[in-house]
């Protein structure tokens, strides 16, 4: 059935309705890429077991990744005017004890992660409570979804399905406010005035230079030609970076309702969505999604009735990291090799097959719709200076809570990593934390208190880039991660460019030296100037931030390029040619766990005699570390 | 090898002759074959339309292609930022000592690919393995072998 009127939009909506909120309990897996990685997968299947071997009248649904990763497998379970439990940590064992404290009438008290009261419709700005008309006495010690560090300063629009919807069930999108927007954007609203919303609420490309949006669209508007296209870039490359991936996966539509009210915009009839094929999930989800809204004619010709017609199509990335620039990425589509070409023209202007092109972001597209549907004054007052609204970070490395989160810009460093992290793991001292991507930099405890935004990270000379943000303890290598960072570029350059070519395979092989015990005085002077001169000659943003992770880790840690250089130090002890591994001879109790656990026989010992490592055979990998019960292994 | 020429021809047949389409015809053999055989490269470019050269330059740019025959099993052991700070590199060692197979390559007998990867996006479970389609995640070098062993 075409959709063709507001009436029968309300009507999915209410099937939608019914659908996601049913009478009876509802199970939700979150099945998202890092769900299924903890084994989510087996707890469904369990739970689907269980369900047929019981006769249990539930209903069980899949979802997408409510964000805190570091705790899947999540099952979150709705007693229908009651309350909705999330359960951290589900294995096979549990969610079968689960399922039998259904099948009794029992609320389930074991591995709670936390309580929800209420959700949000961002849509349309009203809360759902889950607690009505019958709320329960739960014990006092289980916190509420506020109470958790991790979501309370956290404000959902990107991620405003996740977790919530069945990402494949369109009518779910639409029972919570989906495709309203698009509506009144083609039916109310002129091209211009949509523009005018999207300007007016100061977003930024999400994708990390921070472009305005909204200006990007009226170039493009206005650029001559009758055909024009919309490209999503999903080709979200930055190591240690995935919350593209948790949009796809979890809620396909925003991205889709989001590229149409563009198209409409400035009048494109055709999209692409060009995404990495290593996540097979969102493809899968897109190609789903896609063929839904075709369905019922919320992309297609004449959408809403209107003489306005949009379709997507997905390009599959073929493992190119340079793709994610925007000429590269156009370069792509057309079937040709990756390469960037210098700019002007922009894609507004001259793009796909020569016509005017706009390139956003996943996240940018998932914001157009909420900006449509509450309008630029409320996204407005969302955010900070000239950086206005959420975004999503993937937050990882080394502290407590991993995932992914969704936050108001401005909010500071020392916030996004003690408060929703949870400060760092296995309780270390914190190091830096690394914004960017290879683009950006490593941001040191001295800057903590800066605020989250395009400027003032900008000004530590780094990027907030498209959302990873890794924080490292102590126990990282400031060297070692730049040559880190410098191999992957190097690896990835396109080679079109001899600065970003050479120049990053140079400063890749001043930094080994540096890391095997080979530096010289002027290395680090060599690798600023050098750094410079890459940054201001290359073609393409590849290859002008690629130095950055240099430049921020000499800026902030000179000391330990100096010790690696004067001292043949790695004071992280990370380094291997620079380390040795050596048993603590009074620590030592002979266990053998060592010495059996060697992949090469390097530790010599026998049962209750101390052990010692023979030094020429040790392949540095650390496994005695790790196996020794009793600290007995030295690293200098 | 369920390889016959019907199939490459099938294949063919889902893009119209145009130059465009290059890319994804070189996805799809490569889903389909593991690798791209020169005489598969060959078809590909009559059907749409470029020279060989070019053909070359796109299938050796991109990641994804292997233009040499893929093991029975692809071990791709990510090496994403968090997955490098968590002792993915120690995983990639070992597999290679194991498996008596530098990363990139393919031993002897087929069985076993080994590759890195730059990062499969489930940074929060890291390091991450991925076994053919599957993942592991928080993976240590005893529940990796634990895994290799099984295949």
């Amino acid at each position: 059935m075409k959709i063709t009127s507001l009436d029968q939009l309300q009507k999915i909506k209410e099937q939608g309705f019914r659908r996601t909120y049913p009478d009876k309990i509802k199970v939700m897996v979150g099945m998202a890429t890092c769900g299924i990685s903890a084994g989510a997968d087996k707890v469904y299947q369990t739970l689907a077991d269980k369900m047929a071997e019981l006769g249990l009248d539930i209903v069980l649904e899949k979802t997408g990744c409510i964000g805190f990763c570091q705790r899947e497998p999540l099952v979150d379970v709705v007693y229908p005017g009651k309350v909705r439990l999330s359960y951290q940590g589900m294995n096979p064992e549990k969610t079968a004890a689960l399922a039998e404290a259904l099948k009794e009438g029992r609320i389930f008290l074991d591995n709670i992660l936390c309580r929800i009261d209420e959700e949000e419709l961002l849509m349309e700005g009203t809360v759902r409570p889950y607690a009505n008309p019958h709320p329960v006495e739960l014990p006092a010690e289980i916190p509420t979804y506020d109470d958790l560090s991790f979501f309370k300063k956290q404000v959902k629009i990107s991620l405003r399905n996740c977790g919530f919807i069945n990402p494949e069930r369109i009518e779910e999108y639409i029972a919570r406010g989906g495709y309203g927007a698009l509506y009144q954007a083609v039916t109310q609203m002129t091209p211009e005035e949509v523009i005018a919303q999207v300007k007016d609420s100061g977003l930024r490309g999400r994708g990390g230079a921070g472009f305005p949006t909204g200006l990007k669209w009226e170039f493009c508007r206005n650029a001559p030609g009758d055909i024009k296209y919309v490209i999503c870039n999903a080709d979200e490359g930055d190591p240690g970076a995935f919350m593209d991936r948790g949009i796809l996966e979890g809620d396909p539509h925003a991205v889709l309702e989001g590229m149409a009210i563009g198209a409409y915009a400035m009048g494109a009839s055709a999209g692409y969505i060009y995404c990495r094929a290593e996540y097979p999930l969102a493809i899968e989800h897109l190609k789903t999604a896609i063929s839904q809204a075709e369905a019922y004619g919320l992309l297609g010709e004449g959408i809403f009735g209107t003489d306005f017609s949009f379709k997507i199509k997905i390009r599959e990335g073929a493992g190119a990291f340079v793709c994610g620039e925007e000429t590269a990425l156009i370069a792509s589509i057309e079937g040709r090799v990756g390469e960037p070409r210098p700019r002007p023209p922009f894609p507004a202007q001259s793009g796909l097959w020569g016509k005017p092109t706009t390139i956003n972001n996943v996240k940018t597209w998932s914001h157009i719709a909420p900006i449509i549907a509450r309008g630029a004054e409320w996204y407005a007052s969302l955010g900070s200076g000239q950086s206005k609204g959420t975004t999503v970070f993937s937050l990882v490395g080394k502290v407590n809570n991993s995932g992914l989160v969704e936050v108001p810009l401005g909010i500071t460093l020392r916030e996004m990593i003690f408060d929703l992290g949870g400060g760092i793991a296995g309780d270390r001292a914190f190091k830096a934390v690394q914004t960017g991507g290879p683009s950006g930099g490593c941001i040191p405890a001295e800057f903590l208190d800066t605020p989250v935004d395009y400027d003032s990270l900008a000004a530590l000379g780094s990027i907030m880039g498209s959302g990873g943000m890794i924080v490292m303890d102590e126990r990282d290598c400031m060297v070692n991660v730049a040559k880190y960072f410098l191999d992957f570029t190097r690896d990835e350059s396109c080679g079109k460019c001899t600065p970003c070519r050479e120049g990053t395979l140079r400063l890749m092989e001043i930094l080994e030296a540096i890391t095997e015990g080979r530096g010289q005085q002027g290395d680090i002077e060599k690798l600023e100037k050098m750094s410079e001169l890459i940054k201001k000659t290359s073609l393409c943003g590849l290859g002008a931030t690629a130095p950055n992770p240099v430049l921020t880790t000499i800026k902030y840690f000179r000391d330990e390029y100096e010790a690696h250089i004067q001292a043949q130090k790695c004071p992280a002890k990370v380094c291997k040619p620079l380390i040795t591994f050596t048993v603590i001879d009074d620590k030592c109790n002979g266990c053998q766990l060592c010495r059996l656990k060697c992949p090469v026989e390097a530790i010599d010992g026998a049962k209750k005699v101390v052990h010692k490592v023979i030094q020429e055979k040790c392949i540095k990998c650390g496994t005695c570390f790790d196996a020794c019960k009793f600290a007995a292994i030295g690293v200098e | 090898m369920k390889a016959t020429t019907l199939e490459i021809d099938d294949i063919l047949e889902r893009y119209p002759k145009q130059p465009q389409h290059l890319i994804s015809l070189l996805q799809d053999v490569q889903a389909e074959y593991k690798y791209i055989s020169p005489e598969h490269l060959a078809l590909i470019c009559d059907h749409v339309g470029v020279p060989l050269t070019q053909a070359w330059a796109v299938a050796t740019f991109y990641k994804s292609f292997s233009l040499e025959p893929r093991g029975e099993h692809e071990i791709k052991v990510c090496l994403g930022t968090t997955c490098h700070l968590k002792g993915g590199g120690r995983l990639v060692e070992a597999c290679e000592r194991d498996l008596a197979v530098a990363r990139g390559h393919t031993t002897e007998d087929l069985r076993f690919t080994l590759d890195t990867v730059k990062c499969v996006g489930a940074c929060a479970l890291a390091p991450v393995v991925m076994i053919d389609e599957d993942y592991l995640g928080a993976a240590s070098i005893p529940s990796l072998q634990k895994r290799l062993e099984k295949l």
